[in-house]
């Protein structure tokens, strides 16, 4: 199963080398990660996406939460929680198929970032599922780059008043 | 007053109460050098070799209970450490690597001696540091120490390059470390013990499972109280050997993949196991799921991620294995449904079951009129020492042997590299053990193949006049690794025989240290006690049959009730 794990960690060298270090040595997977500053500018929050049964999940925030140098470790999955991907998708663009993917780009609430004669990129946002069933339709018209940011999240706010 | 980077590190090592340091000096290391020669409060230890430095170092800690500390150069110098390092890790042993660095300003230019001893030993440290900036070196060696010591102990190594060595700034004031992102878990969940304590209540056929961390947190008191309140028997992984009492009635000696007979039994027919400081290593556990298959799990240790890691837990303990026994001890002298009991926690019919299981296949071995067994090597070493020596081993059957006979009273009083199997960690570990306990008489069980991975440790031995006693059971093989091709591979000994070794009776005296050898059982005895009676470094050559096996065994991938018996 699918667990997306938020982990703030002290913004000092070598810290994320410790973090991918584990997940290699001992064999756990890495979906997608990202990483960058949190409001305070010596702490990051890191958050990556991992596949694994309970156990190895359990093992994973465990030994994360071990290293010396993390702060806070918490699976996402377990709570209400709004996740994000944004890809850039560069389309091949004839004169035959752009308008279906200007089509396509609205319904996916994409944006058009930079034109050329023979091609559009793309912005999109949302769940990774909606990034990647974007990708699936523009794939048979001609995808020729992309690059995704990996996937963000965030627990939602107590809804208690 | 300023002073310099390399004077700070040595106030840093007084202020933590630092005696004795291991290391190997070189180019990057200099000035600290020059400054160990200006100052008498800490005794450099000179090696041979910077991986025993490290295993000294370990092997310091664990007798004395404090911090080893090892100190090497750039390059070569910190790659030798990793060895030891990965052995301190794996055995959790609290101890501090310093290695030199080149000058900041060449780190990442491939500079002569450099390289990137923090990324190499990310994985096989507790935590590591490169320290680039003067004003961050004492911090970081105070945060080194405290990391090193507390919760789980671990191996910190701290890189220092040359020039942040030769910086002179003001040293700052002694103070507590506070650390936001690290803070072990000591005391217990109250429930978990009220939880804990129930399931040893209701308890018929109970087992306790006990490993290095008892030892590490200085518990054996508290656990054998426990076993003897509760009427508990008690097993000891190899490093939880001297943890409990190996001669007392409760004691079925070590578990696992040359375990006894009958603690393996037990432990797969306990209806309760109670692990304490134990991680459930496959040496230990064999099959998974045939690993004490109707029992119901407590686990106490320090270290979260040992909890269910590789086998189920029912009841997880957070804690210091020694505050956890004292709550438990403390509910059981309080309880009054356990004291109202006629016969207080009785397991007489278990313990009954468990000595049939002792009776039918005790641990044993033929013995032979012509030829020198290794058991009857080590029981005579026990016999001889009273029981009261440091014992350190190698790695392989010479490990295994003296685990099964040599019984251990006493906590830290055995060293061995458990986790990682160190060939060649005994020696420089018997040096270790001997510095810091110079009135003890220290040996290291070894075998003719690991003696030689760093015999030449003699010569530091002789340095400093360590009366260090080395037994080396000398059967031309690589025992071990014979062992399994006997019995897995068709007897085919590819690489194993050892046909070409040194005298080593001769290479003794060519150290300047006495070498003795025993061909026959009946030498054995006037050989250790002449061992014994001198104040030298010693190496005992006792010749033994050449096949002989290690027994029990439970075949690798198979569950510890499948044992092949003597």
């Amino acid at each position: 199963m699918k667990h997306t794990i938020s982990v703030l960690l002290q913004n000092k060298p070598g810290v994320l080398s410790r973090v991918t270090g584990l997940f290699s040595g001992r064999g756990f997977n890495i979906e997608s990660l990202s990483v960058a500053p949190t409001l305070e500018t010596d702490v990051s929050c890191l958050t990556l996406v991992t596949v694994g049964d309970n156990n190895i999940v359990e093992q994973i925030t465990k030994q994360l939460h071990k290293l010396i140098d993390i702060i806070k470790v918490t699976d996402i999955s377990e709570f209400e929680f709004v996740e994000r991907e944004m890809a850039l998708i560069r389309v091949k663009a004839e004169p035959s198929t752009r308008a279906e993917i200007l089509r396509i780009c609205d319904i996916f609430r994409g944006k058009v970032v930079d034109v050329s004669a023979k091609s559009y990129a793309l912005e999109v946002t949302g769940t990774c599922d909606k990034v990647q069933a974007m990708i699936d339709i523009l794939r048979p018209i001609g995808i020729q780059e992309i690059v995704r940011t990996g996937t963000i999240a965030m627990t939602r706010a107590n809804k208690k008043y | 007053m300023k002073i310099t980077g390399a004077q700070a590190l040595l106030k840093c090592l007084e202020e933590q109460k630092v005696e004795t340091i291991f290391g190997f000096p070189g180019g990057a290391v200099i000035d600290l050098y020059d400054e160990i020669l200006a100052q008498d409060k800490i005794t450099h230890v000179l090696v041979r070799h910077e991986q025993a430095a490290v295993h000294a170092a370990d092997a310091y800690a664990r007798v004395t209970g404090d911090v080893g500390v090892a100190l090497v150069t750039s390059g070569p110098g910190a790659t030798n450490t990793v060895t030891g390092i990965a052995s301190a890790y794996m055995d959790s042993i609290p101890i501090v690597v310093f290695t030199g660095q080149v000058p900041t300003g060449l780190i990442g230019n491939d500079a002569f001696q450099e390289v990137d001893i923090v990324g190499i030993t990310r994985p096989c440290t507790k935590h590591n540091y490169l320290v680039k900036n003067i004003n961050d070196l004492v911090p970081t060696i105070r945060e080194a120490f405290y990391i090193a010591r507390s919760g789980r102990p671990g191996p910190v190594l701290v890189d220092l390059p040359k020039d942040v060595m030769a910086t002179r700034f003001v040293f700052p004031e002694p103070q507590q470390v506070k650390m936001r992102t690290y803070r072990p878990t000591y005391e217990p969940h109250p429930g978990q013990i009220e939880k804990a304590c129930q399931a040893i209540l209701k308890a018929k056929k109970p087992v306790i499972y006990a490993g290095g961390g008892v030892i590490l947190s200085n518990a054996s008191d508290d656990l054998t109280q426990l076993a003897r309140t509760a009427d508990i028997p008690v097993t000891m992984t190899l490093m939880g050997l001297g943890g409990f009492p190996g001669t007392d009635p409760l004691s079925m000696g070590m578990l696992g993949m040359h375990g006894t007979y009958y603690a393996n039994m037990a432990v797969a027919n306990c209806d309760l196991l109670i692990a304490v400081g134990s991680r459930f290593d496959d040496r230990v556990t064999g099959r998974v799921d045939a690993f004490a298959p109707h029992a119901k799990i407590i686990h106490i240790d320090i270290d979260p991620t040992s909890i269910s890691k590789n086998v189920k837990v029912h009841i997880p303990i957070v804690a210091d294995c020694k505050h956890a026994l004292t709550a438990m001890n403390t509910w059981f002298a309080r309880s009054e449904e356990f004291n109202a009991k006629t016969e207080k926690g009785n397991h007489a019919a278990w313990l009954r079951e468990i000595n049939d299981w002792r009776v039918a296949h005790p641990l044993g071995y033929v013995d032979t009129p012509d030829v020198i067994k290794p058991q009857f090597v080590v029981q005579k070493l026990h016999e001889l020492t009273h029981g009261d020596a440091i014992i350190t081993t190698e790695v392989g059957q010479n490990q295994m042997w003296a685990a099964q006979f040599y019984h251990f009273n006493h906590p830290r009083a055995f060293m061995t590299s458990g986790g990682l199997g160190v060939m060649g960690y005994g020696f420089p570990a018997a040096i270790g053990a001997q510095m810091a306990a110079p009135d003890r008489t220290v040996i290291d069980i070894a075998g003719d193949g690991s003696i030689q991975m760093n015999i030449q440790e003699m010569a530091t031995a002789m340095q400093y006049k360590l009366p260090v006693k080395i037994a080396i059971l000398n059967n031309g093989y690589l025992g071990m690794v014979r062992q399994w091709q006997e019995l897995f591979y068709d007897k085919k000994y590819s690489a194993t025989p050892l046909d070409v070794a040194p005298d080593f009776v001769a290479l003794a005296r060519a150290y300047g240290a006495v070498g003795l050898r025993a061909t026959k059982p009946s030498e054995v005895e006037p050989v250790i006690k002449e061992a014994l009676a001198t104040k030298n470094l010693v190496v005992m050559d006792f010749v033994i049959a050449r096949e002989e096996g290690v027994y029990p065994m439970v075949p690798a991938g198979k569950a510890t009730t499948e044992m092949l018996l003597v």
